[in-house]
């Protein structure tokens, strides 16, 4: 038996701020900068979320979902670009959290926005050499932008956990393979609270050529054509990104319908398109065709070519709440209080 | 087991005493009780100190020894304690003494309370409060002390139908009575009003529902009842002296709105002083938080349960109510110097059943109560004082 | 703390673990060594065995702290409640992802995993179980209707965090 998806969870944080309202701090046309990125709202995590909390509850969701002894996992992967500990595991207390521990492998990934689609391409390794039972692959983020850059208006919390098995598999593997270069587009130095860009260099160059050439590649491989694909899953680092690119390679809006998720809750970076790939499965019915294709600044793209399987029907997506309802709720915050929440404010004191 | 007198008191001011130490304090008091006592030194067998946290406080253990050797007492080499059980630490202490000289090993001894807190930040005086609830299953979630009384304040309100403005009364009260306590932290008087509309600390409590941080100590000097009869006109007995504990944790009792320490504590004291609560006409009771009052009140049998929030705010328990609740002020209003409040309510006790309470004098009192809490009830003392003349 | 002290509960902070007497089947949390329900507690002995708790529980009474606990002062003012669990024990926690001015004796909660506090800026952080509402209104199984293209509030209009 193949290894596949046999699980899945998300989880976004409950507040929002809205480009119009980051936009009235810093003097700038908010309104005018959101509709330009398509990103209407971020989600923003409370003060006591991060990327372990999140990690924690959307793999939690995903192991109730596929009934999935927690001792039967053999690895848990978390890939982010936050993880709360420059040194010391995320993915220990993620997997302790689950109650995984003690007889598993366990380690974080990072690779900018692609690290969690790097997780499920090990876990898939892993489970596919049968090697391990069940493997774990989770992207989240607490992304920060610095206060006033533009990435301040799309950088954004949230998380999806992937269980990887041989049984019981919703989603089927046909390929996936990846596109890597070293394209300097986006970096954090060790020590710096936020990143930094180069511009536009993040466009043409990076996202746009590794996704292209990545989807392109999958699907000369696979021996497809856009059409055959009744979903598709870009990298979203804003909203507009991935609706050029998928006009680009021939992809219509129908298509990517349900894969959009940052127009409503920002770029959760590494969890950005397995939330979009949750949110396919929230709705996809059995026997249907989806492309993902991830980007990593750095650079690359991992592509997977999935197809849902009968299985799907039966499988329980009652447990947890559906990536809809996080798209379509939320409480929205003032700059202010978001500046507390994200450690922004300068704290006197001892 | 013998009958046991108290035969001194002495308390010192309680509030910010910017330029007082511990140590000063602690002797101040224990040399006024002496005095009182119209004994020396050299009749003093041992010594028995009340106190909650003078490590975290003012970086000191080991306080026993250190107040004896100020009082002039290291070189008789006596034997000196510290008790400790959190808020009820005071009273806790009281008992041991109890003990001694009704067990007949020793005559006279000395009984202490004190505690310093203004030498700490207020945070670090909140968060030492906090510690005497359960640390590991309470604290560390985001509880403090008001917010433990404050759940218990909910949940009575929710099930009895007590109102936020019959738990506010009782810092009205205190602060009345208070006014008219020379050794009163707050002396001046609040409205209703006011406590309603102050800062909220732990909904539904707020500023004025929790007692203030304060310095202070209090002493008594106890002895054998026949030498107490010999001494004073208005020899004054325990005529019970009764320890009760529960769990640690809030959370852990069958009803978060009962303090079980306090109703066992106060049955066993009945009953050892073959009294009732009708009996009694003063009592100094529990009120670091508003509420504790009124479930004290109930606990301790003054009132039905789930009554104490409309009798209260009748004046059942102001003066010239049934029974005189907190004359002194009580913590709301005399103040809370942790390990002091269960021997100064004992003082306060003792004053009243002499006569000597001036102005804010019980008329005809001659049965006494205090009880003191500690955490969230994990530890009720509650000793039952009468005049024996 | 410690990093000890706090690392040798994360079984019972992490998980909700507490323990079951075999004799009269009461269950506690946190775990025991003795239960305190047996007439002769000695018969417990050794017959406590692991339970956990599935987190499922209801609002036995709450306050809302604006004076916090230690480590808790970026929250205020935040909802601590006792949360009565489905198998029994009472355990005391905070309720978040909730306007606190709603809550309500009674409401349904949930245990959810997030960060405790910090020990400072370079130490460890400790996590464990905090509530949130069980909220009856969630849409299950979603609905097949795109995504809204304009942002929507949530069903609780004014309820803004902390402002």
């Amino acid at each position: 038996m193949q290894a596949g998806i046999v699980s899945y969870g998300a989880y976004v944080p409950r507040y929002r701020i809205t480009p119009t309202e980051i936009g009235r701090v810093w003097g700038a046309d908010g309104e005018g900068m959101g509709q330009g990125l398509n990103v209407h709202r971020k989600s923003v995590p409370a003060p006591d979320e991060d990327t372990i909390t999140i990690s924690t509850e959307a793999l939690r969701t995903a192991l109730i979902r596929g009934a999935i002894d927690p001792q039967t996992i053999g690895a848990v992967y978390v890939g982010s670009e936050s993880h709360p500990y420059a040194v010391k595991p995320t993915a220990t207390v993620v997997a302790q959290a689950v109650g995984a521990t003690p007889n598993l492998t366990a380690a974080d990934f990072e690779f900018a926005c692609k690290a969690g689609t790097a997780a499920i391409q090990t876990c898939l390794g892993l489970v596919g050499a049968e090697m391990i039972r069940y493997g774990v692959a989770i992207g989240t983020d607490t992304s920060q932008g610095a206060p006033g850059d533009a990435l301040e208006y799309s950088a954004s919390a949230g998380g999806a956990a992937f269980v990887v098995g041989r049984e019981h598999v919703i989603c089927r593997v046909h390929r996936t393979l990846s596109y890597t270069t070293d394209t300097p587009d986006f970096w954090r130095r060790e020590g710096q609270k936020y990143p930094s860009h180069s511009g536009r260099f993040t466009g043409e160059p990076a996202y746009f050529r590794h996704v292209t050439e990545c989807a392109h590649k999958i699907m000369e491989a696979s021996g497809t054509t856009p059409k055959e694909y009744r979903h598709v899953v870009f990298h979203q680092p804003n909203g507009k990104f991935p609706q050029r690119v998928g006009k680009q390679l021939g992809f219509t809006d129908e298509q990517m319908r349900y894969g959009l998720v940052t127009p409503y809750i920002g770029n959760t970076y590494s969890g950005a398109a397995l939330i979009g790939l949750a949110n396919v499965l929230d709705h996809a019915g059995p026997n249907e065709r989806i492309l993902v294709v991830g980007y990593g600044s750095g650079a690359g793209s991992d592509a997977f070519d999935l197809e849902t399987t009968d299985a799907l029907a039966q499988f329980d997506r009652s447990h947890g709440r559906p990536v809809q309802s996080y798209l379509d709720q939320g409480v929205e915050i003032p700059y202010a209080v978001y500046a507390k929440f994200r450690g922004k404010i300068h704290m006197g004191g001892s | 087991m013998r009958e046991v007198g108290i035969l001194g008191v002495g308390q010192t001011k309680f509030g910010e005493l910017w330029d007082r130490s511990f140590r000063e304090i602690g002797i101040e008091a224990g040399l006024e009780a002496l005095v009182d006592a119209k004994l020396s030194s050299a009749d003093l067998e041992a010594l028995y100190l009340g106190n909650m946290a003078s490590g975290t406080l003012i970086s000191q253990e080991h306080i026993a020894p250190l107040i004896l050797d100020y009082a002039g007492l290291a070189g008789r080499h006596l034997p000196s304690m510290r008790v400790e059980g959190g808020g009820a630490s005071g009273a806790l202490a009281l008992h041991q003494g109890y003990l001694a000289v009704a067990s007949g090993l020793y005559d006279y001894v000395v009984v202490g309370g004190a505690e310093k807190l203004t030498d700490v930040p207020d945070a670090t005086a909140t968060q030492i409060t906090a510690s005497t609830a359960d640390h590991e299953w309470e604290v560390v979630f985001g509880a403090t002390l008001p917010a433990l009384w404050g759940l218990i304040a909910r949940r009575h309100m929710h099930d009895y139908g007590t109102t936020r403005e019959q738990i506010g009364q009782v810092a009205v009260q205190d602060h009345e009575h208070g006014s008219k306590n020379p050794l009163a932290h707050y002396r001046n008087k609040i409205s209703l009003a006011q406590v309603l509309d102050a800062g909220p600390i732990a909904e539904p409590l707020g500023v004025l529902d929790c007692a203030p941080f304060s310095d202070g100590a209090a002493a008594v000097v106890l002895g054998p009842m026949e030498e107490a009869r010999r001494r004073s006109e208005t020899p004054i007995r325990i005529a019970a002296s009764q320890v009760a504990c529960d769990s640690m944790a809030l959370q852990h009792r069958a009803d978060p709105t009962t303090l079980e320490s306090t109703s066992s504590a106060a049955r066993r004291a009945f009953q050892q002083a073959r009294r009732a609560p009708k009996d009694v006409q003063v009592a100094e009771i529990h009120d670091a938080y508003t509420i504790a009052a009124l479930v004290s009140l109930e606990d301790l049998g003054f009132v039905e349960k789930g009554k104490s929030g409309p009798a209260f705010a009748a004046g059942e328990f102001a003066h010239g109510g049934r029974v005189t609740v907190n004359p002194s002020g009580g913590l709301k209003a005399q103040g809370r110097p942790f390990g002091a409040v269960g021997v100064a309510q004992v003082v306060e006790l003792v004053r009243q059943l002499r006569g000597e309470a001036k102005e804010r004098q019980v008329p005809n009192a001659t049965v006494g109560l205090a009880q003191d809490v500690g955490g969230t009830g994990a530890t009720s003392v509650v000793h039952l004082l009468e005049r024996a003349n | 703390m410690s990093v000890a002290r706090f690392w040798r509960e994360t079984p019972r902070r992490y998980n909700l673990g507490g323990s079951k007497c075999s004799v009269c089947g009461t269950i506690y949390f946190p775990p025991r060594a003795v239960c305190p329900q047996c007439t002769h507690h000695r018969q417990s002995i050794e017959k406590m065995l692991p339970f956990q708790l599935s987190g499922e529980g209801e609002v036995l009474s709450y306050t809302i702290v604006h004076e916090a606990a230690e480590g808790f002062e970026m929250q205020v003012p935040y909802a601590l409640a006792l949360v009565k669990t489905v198998e029994g024990p009472v355990l005391t926690g905070q309720v978040v992802d909730i306007d606190p001015a709603t809550l309500r004796i009674g409401q349904r909660v949930h245990a959810t995993f997030r960060k405790l506090r910090e020990e400072g800026k370079a130490g460890v952080i400790h996590y464990g179980y905090k509530f949130a509402p069980v909220e009856d209104a969630d849409p299950r199984p979603p609905p097949r209707t795109p995504a809204a293209t304009a942002p929507a509030t949530d069903g609780a209009p004014g309820d803004r965090a902390a402002a």
